[in-house]
């Protein structure tokens, strides 16, 4: 185990290359079908299986997702796109070569907002995002001689997010890869869907000595399919490479494949210097070029982005960081959360609502915010309820909420006169249950005059007793105070 | 241009191809050939001259991203060496 202090010596650092399947309805350079879970082999075409004389042609929905990408990660459109050829034989791969973006990605630079763990909020650096498309799968399976080969994925639109070497800890390549997912799912031009593969992640890491000028070699490691599991290989690549520098030991650039049953890597490729794609610019594409009116056009049709809808949150209607963080965490949360505020002014109060007792609900159902039974009419006339003082904040979530999550055909104004749960705030008939309650307990009234004013909660408490919960607590303070004076 | 027989072998290995040794010779001597012929046009100055990526002047030649028709699943697999009823197979890939 290598200990606290020789891990100091050393500083980690992550570059992150994220593949996210494009949410088109067709390939890149077909028109097969790009379905999840299909049959295998059924959606494929000519192009797709690479038989000779078929040529390619670009999906435009594919390109202006990619730049949607890009404007959302404030990077460089280029406006001049041509294709490349990367070539390596494998059996997922019918054509023996992947058509991707070399020279020329689509998207250049960039940034992606993290938060730390201080809170504040650190700006990863992105090389790019360019476009490419996905191969076939390729099934291994124990005591089968052959392996099976599904063209299904191959050709479905991907694009490649790639880092700077910019993280520097497990903890920063987890938000930077939560942050990828969040900006593609707002965008909807992609699930994000790790388990079935629709987001990929590839780390590159490597360690150096803390205030060193160059970085140290760099391990890829590949196979991860869960958010966790790249947090884990990035650990153990940390450790694995400091053991190898503190016994002396040479860190060998490869490639290697994470074990989740384990939590370890292994080398997955030794030759590595045989590794030459002999990239050149596809000669069967023409090339993209994105006018003014188009790239204005997608600029257009952007919706708002999770930092946007945060500082919003924060600005306009006041709000905690805290509560703008969790009210962004999903796009259909902050949108139905920003709907909400259009009917209410008490923003802190709907926060809230959201916060507890819908996430509550939505957490013990398993369910999704549009599944959620009750309108932003409705509970913005809960709230105003509340602030009317007609009930309180307990009542309300107590017991109108819970009717309302049974029927949406009911307001709550309706529910709370029914179950007979609006509060008396009139004094006048407040007056008299407060009058009978002090003439009950004349031995205490003179406890109270002569100092013990802690007996105000038990004159409430009989109040609240009497008027069977309903009195106003204000009011009845306010009148109480007034009586007990005289 | 000369290309030696270590490229010949490391060229070969990456498009799949194998040669006995009197071949590689004569592929060596071929390839370098070749290459001389084409370095001719190392004599023309490129300076300043963007790369032709196709010989074509049509730009944005797209598609609606519209699901159109499939191979039917017995045609896909018809010109597989080998096969089963779902998949194409190949010799067994070892990572």
């Amino acid at each position: 185990m290598v200990s606290e202090e020789i891990k100091n010596k050393y500083q980690l650092v992550i570059g992150l290359e994220v593949h996210s399947q494009l949410l088109t309805n067709s390939k890149m350079f077909a028109s097969d079908a790009s379905d999840y879970g299909r049959a295998p082999n059924t959606q494929v075409s000519v192009i797709t299986l690479g038989h000779p004389g078929t040529l390619p042609k670009v999906n435009k929905k594919a390109i202006e997702f990619a730049i949607k990408m890009g404007l959302a990660c404030n990077c460089e459109i280029t406006r001049h796109n041509v294709f490349d050829r990367k070539n390596y034989f494998y059996p997922d791969l019918p054509k023996g070569f992947q058509i991707t973006q070399d020279k020329g990605p689509i998207c250049v630079g960039g940034t992606v907002p993290i938060k730390l763990e201080d809170g504040r909020t650190k700006e990863v650096l992105l090389n790019r995002i360019h476009l490419e498309e996905d191969a076939g799968k390729s099934i291994h399976l124990a005591g089968e001689p052959d392996t099976l080969v599904d063209f299904n994925r191959a050709g479905t639109p991907l694009i490649e997010i790639v880092s700077e070497p910019d993280l520097r800890s497990p903890e920063e390549a987890y938000a930077f890869l939560s942050e990828i997912k969040k900006l593609v799912k707002y965008l909807e031009i992609c699930d994000g869907n790790m388990e079935e593969g629709s987001l990929r992640c590839d780390a590159n890491v490597s360690v150096m000595l803390k205030g060193a000028k160059e970085y140290g070699k760099k391990v890829e490691v590949k196979n991860m399919n869960s958010f966790r599991n790249v947090f884990r290989a990035i650990e153990h690549e940390h450790i694995r490479i400091i053991e190898l520098l503190e016994a002396g030991e040479e860190v060998i650039s490869e490639t290697r494949t994470f074990d989740a049953a384990t939590g370890t890597t292994a080398s997955m490729r030794t030759k590595e210097d045989l590794n030459d794609y002999r990239y050149f610019p596809e000669p069967d594409l023409s090339p993209v070029v994105i006018s003014e009116e188009w790239l204005n056009s997608i600029k257009e049709s952007m919706p708002d982005l999770p930092r946007e809808l945060h500082q919003r949150f924060v600005e306009k209607y006041g709000l905690p960081e805290y509560d703008a963080s969790f009210l962004t965490e999903s796009k259909e949360m902050a949108l139905w959360f920003n709907e909400l505020c259009s009917k209410t002014k008490n923003y802190k109060s709907a926060s809230n609502w959201m916060m507890g007792p819908i996430k509550s609900y939505l957490n013990e159902e398993s369910v999704q915010i549009k599944d959620f039974p009750i309108g932003t009419d409705s509970l913005a006339e809960l709230i105003a309820l509340i602030d009317a003082g007609k009930v309180s904040f307990t009542v309300a979530s107590q017991k109108i909420y819970p009717e309302m999550l049974k029927s949406s055909e009911e307001n709550p104004i309706e529910i709370a006169q029914k179950l007979n749960l609006i509060q008396e705030s009139d004094e006048s008939s407040l007056m008299p249950i407060i009058e009978a309650v002090l003439a009950e307990n004349s031995g205490k009234v003179a406890e109270f005059k002569s100092g013990k004013k802690g007996l105000m909660g038990m004159f409430m408490g009989q109040v609240m007793k009497k008027s069977q919960g309903k009195a106003d607590p204000k009011v009845a303070t306010k009148l109480l105070t007034k009586l007990l004076q005289k | 241009m000369r290309i030696d027989k270590t490229t010949i072998k490391k060229i070969s290995h990456l498009a799949r191809l194998e040669f006995d040794e009197n071949s590689a010779e004569k592929m060596s001597r071929d390839m370098s050939q070749i290459l001389d012929w084409v370095e001719q046009l190392n004599e023309i100055n490129t300076d300043n001259i963007e790369p032709l990526t196709t010989m074509s002047s049509e730009v944005n030649d797209m598609r609606e991203d519209v699901s159109g028709t499939h191979l039917n699943h017995e045609a896909a697999l018809k010109n597989a060496p080998k096969r089963d009823a779902e998949y194409f197979r190949v010799p067994k890939v070892l990572e």
